[in-house]
């Protein structure tokens, strides 16, 4: 019973949703005030029965209801609970009802959120995320239905592949949603300004805690993933260039884009074709990689069962989303008036160039993900296009966004004097050249790019620590500062740690594949390792091998790791459950391969990593993503302002 | 052209790409093996370990190798569309025991049927690499020249068998 009153929940939320949409957009655009207070209730009864639907889902599998077929597919009665749960979106289905809730959850907190916003353009936000909700329920209730029963009920579940039965399911697809789902807003008042003809600050200021909102959980939900797949997945490895990890990065990139953009359109009134762009590109490229992840058109680790009406029915609502946003864009676009001018030396121009610098590497990634399905639809053969085609294109246009960076937040606005700047930036660059190319040296072996890394960083980081001194020492007391102020130089001091992470890893990180017998010892990075005991150890649904691997340091032992080699019951592939020892300056990584021989002594394959500094990656993007929050915290948001378009600029902070 | 037009006109070459790529499968890689002699290879059988089978034996045959183990679950759901390929007599099927442990391999074909000719083993691995196998189930039509004439990669479903491999079995039986 409880499956089908989530069904119909479903059922009811999409006609929730189509009224909201029409109603909400038609009642915006023709001031009809009886319409446009259906907005907000209506964004709340939509979220109401999506989170009932989904808790109907949770109830589901919780209770081990195998007649239900999503949940005999993705669930097990021998699952632990807590993966009971998260397994709720461990498959296609259910992760479209996240997908889903999430966006139902931003429209709860637009509807909640806006009362310094006019009603017209809530009415239409709220409307066009209606539509866009629209879509994504059809899509759900035709394609991918998650509450569909078996006649032929199994006595148990499928099981949800051990791959996610993890911690990591719990957090990261909820937090990469809100991130990739919160770029909706953004493109739902970007939209609502075209339909409007109204490109002004106000729009931008509206929509800028939303966009950088939507960017910190992406950042979050991005660090959580890379993580996961550098513990679970026992290769030791953390970006691997895969389409999927390629789908989530693209809206990051442009998204990036799109927060630094919208500074300049409020403070500055420039930049609003470009910031429409943006925020239109943001959405789409989230709904694409729903479509390469979703439609099976790209091979990936991130195998989700495809099915070629799914792929349709995407490619379809991605043609009419953004064909017809571009169409609006195209249509209203050039009667944005143009706002000021600026100097060719001016924090407007950096950030320009930033801009069309980030969307260039976001183009050169969607190129290389793309390319093997392009050439495959020319007749040109089937090829995959790996790491060191991003590696070669990425990291050369990522350096001159991290040396323009600092030189935007240094720059005045409107107009500068390229000595002035140069004078004030000169002694960070001397000192940071200094620091960064001596800093390898006590690493080990000198290397250019470890240099060019580390120096970048220092760059950053100098650059910011300076700013901070100034703005401390030229205003009186704290609350003076602007929390934006805060965020902008957390979050880029953030980027430098993630850069130094990066570049140490590349550059010093050590390995070894060994064969090792009890006793045997093994060693990196000054590091040794000794192989004492394997063990076998059954869990709730698997059984293990477990090592115990000593970690001694200059004949110390300091602790035993326990790598596993775990076989699942429901499941021929055994999963590696590395064993990572980690420090704030290092990572060391044992896991078990293969057992290579029987009998009296048993040999085993075994991986040993050092990894110098590789948390200070994931400990960046958090970093970054508590500059976002205090950015988007900031106060002046939820003051109800009238400024005109050129508001002229308090203090010299960018955010 | 307009300028604000250029974003649409992007995103619309796009769709076309991904519309077509729709239509494609990515998994089917074609093998670089396609057209060219099957590497030779010599190796005990399955069931007569003193008798080994030549690949050259089978010159003169279109015939269909099959790579299959007992811990592969794919090949236990291509294996009943290979017993009745077996039951028609259509062509010869050579089964290619790959990284698997003898008694496991006969108890598995003892249990679910056999549907080889012979079956051949490679414990090591050693034959699969020539054959450029990355996977478990493929299955190669070899023709009478002793040349590989397609490959299929994953279980042997139905309808490749009806669509691709007898008819081109028959073809090349001709």
């Amino acid at each position: 019973m409880i499956p089908e009153i989530g069904h119909f929940a479903l059922i009811l939320a999409l006609f929730v949703a189509l009224a909201l949409g029409l109603l909400s957009v038609i009642g915006g655009q023709q001031g009809r005030a009886d319409w446009m207070a259906l907005a907000r209730p209506g964004a709340q009864a939509l979220w109401l029965l999506t989170a009932f639907s989904f808790g109907c889902l949770t109830y589901a599998f919780y209770t081990n209801d195998f007649s239900v077929s999503y949940v005999a597919q993705h669930s097990n009665s021998k699952l632990p609970g807590l993966y009971r749960v998260a397994g709720v979106w461990g498959g296609h289905e259910g992760s479209l009802l996240l997908w889903h809730f999430m966006l139902t959850s931003w429209m709860l907190a637009v509807s909640l959120f806006s009362r310094q916003l006019p009603d017209a353009m809530v009415s239409r936000v709220l409307g066009l995320l209606g539509l866009v909700a629209v879509g994504f329920l059809l899509f759900m209730l035709i394609t991918s239905n998650p509450f569909l029963r078996l006649s032929d009920i199994p006595a148990d579940g499928r099981d949800l592949n051990p791959l996610l039965q993890d911690p990591g399911l719990v957090f990261h697809p909820p937090m990469l949603y809100m991130g990739y789902v919160g770029f909706a807003i953004p493109f739902a008042f970007a939209i609502a300004a075209l339909l409007n003809g109204r490109l002004d600050a106000a729009w931008a200021r509206w929509s800028r805690p939303w966009a950088t909102a939507a960017w910190l959980f992406l950042t979050l939900g991005i660090a959580l993933g890379s993580w996961w797949a550098y513990y679970e997945l026992g290769w030791g490895g953390w970006w691997f260039w895969d389409p999927v990890e390629n789908a989530s990065f693209l809206p990051w990139l442009v998204g990036t884009a799109l927060i630094h953009s919208l500074a300049v359109t409020e403070k500055r009134g420039l930049f609003r074709n470009w910031t429409i762009i943006l925020a239109i590109t943001a959405f789409s490229l989230s709904l694409l990689g729903t479509f390469l992840v979703r439609s099976g058109v790209l091979t990936s680790v991130h195998a989700f069962a495809s099915d070629p009406k799914r792929g349709v029915f995407i490619l379809l609502f991605l043609s009419v989303v953004v064909g017809g946003s571009l169409t609006l864009f195209a249509m209203r676009a050039s009667k944005v008036r143009s706002g000021g001018s600026f100097a060719l030396v001016s924090r407007e121009t950096f950030l320009l160039v930033n801009n069309v610098l980030l969307t260039t590497a976001a183009a050169s990634v969607l190129l290389g993900t793309l390319y093997p399905l392009i050439i495959d639809a020319l007749n040109l053969g089937k090829l995959s296009v790996g790491p060191p085609y991003f590696n070669a294109v990425f990291a050369p246009i990522m350096v001159p966004v991290l040396v323009f960076m600092v030189i935007g937040s240094f720059a005045r606005w409107k107009s500068d004097s390229a000595t002035a700047l140069m004078q004030r930036l000169s002694p960070v660059a001397m000192v940071s050249m200094v620091l960064g190319s001596t800093a390898p040296l006590l690493a080990g072996a000198w290397s250019a790019l470890a240099a060019l890394g580390l120096t970048l960083a220092f760059w950053i980081v100098l650059a910011s620590l300076l700013q901070i001194y100034r703005q401390l020492r030229d205003t009186v007391g704290w609350t003076s500062t602007p929390a934006s102020f805060w965020g902008m130089h957390v979050a880029h001091i953030g980027i430098a740690v993630c850069v130094v992470g990066i570049t140490m890893v590349k550059g010093y990180e050590t390995e070894k594949d060994v064969r090792m017998v009890l006793g045997d010892t093994v060693s990196v990075g000054g590091y040794t390792f000794r192989l004492t005991g394997i063990r076998a150890e059954a869990g709730p649904n698997y059984n293990a091998d477990v090592g115990d691997v000593e970690l001694i340091r200059d004949g110390r032992v300091l602790k035993t790791l326990h790598p596993e080699k775990r076989n699942y019951f429901s499941s021929t592939m055994p999963m590696t459950e590395a064993a990572i020892d980690t420090s704030l300056v290092r990572d060391v990584y044992v896991s078990l391969g293969e057992r290579l021989e029987d009998g009296k002594a048993p040999a085993w394959a075994m991986r040993v990593y050092h990894k110098p500094f590789i948390t200070w990656i994931w400990g960046g993007c958090v970093l970054m993503a508590l500059g976002g929050a205090m950015a988007a915290l900031d106060r002046r948001y939820r003051r109800k302002s009238t400024a005109p378009a050129t508001a002229p600029i308090p203090g010299g902070a960018l955010a | 052209m307009k300028k604000t037009l250029i974003p649409l006109a992007i995103f619309l070459v796009l769709v076309v790409f991904l519309a077509i790529g729709l239509t494609r499968d990515p998994h089917e890689v074609p093998s670089p093996l396609i057209n060219k002699p099957a590497p030779a290879f010599t190796a005990p059988r399955l069931h007569a370990v003193n008798q080994p089978f030549s690949a050259k034996d089978m010159l003169g045959q279109v015939w269909l190798l099959n790579t299959w183990a007992s811990w592969c679950v794919a090949c236990r759901q291509e294996h009943p569309v290979l017993m009745e390929l077996a039951k028609t007599r259509a062509l010869p099927i050579v089964g290619l025991n790959y990284k698997d442990q003898d008694a496991d391999g006969l108890k598995w074909l003892a249990r679910f049927g056999n549907p080889y000719d012979t079956t051949v083993t490679d414990k090591d691995g050693r034959i699969g690499i020539d054959y450029g196998v990355y996977g478990v189930p493929e299955s190669f039509l070899i023709d009478k020249a002793g040349v590989i004439r397609y490959k299929q990669i994953g279980p042997v479903t139905e309808e490749a068998l009806q669509d691709k491999i007898l008819p081109l079995a028959r073809e090349l039986q001709k």
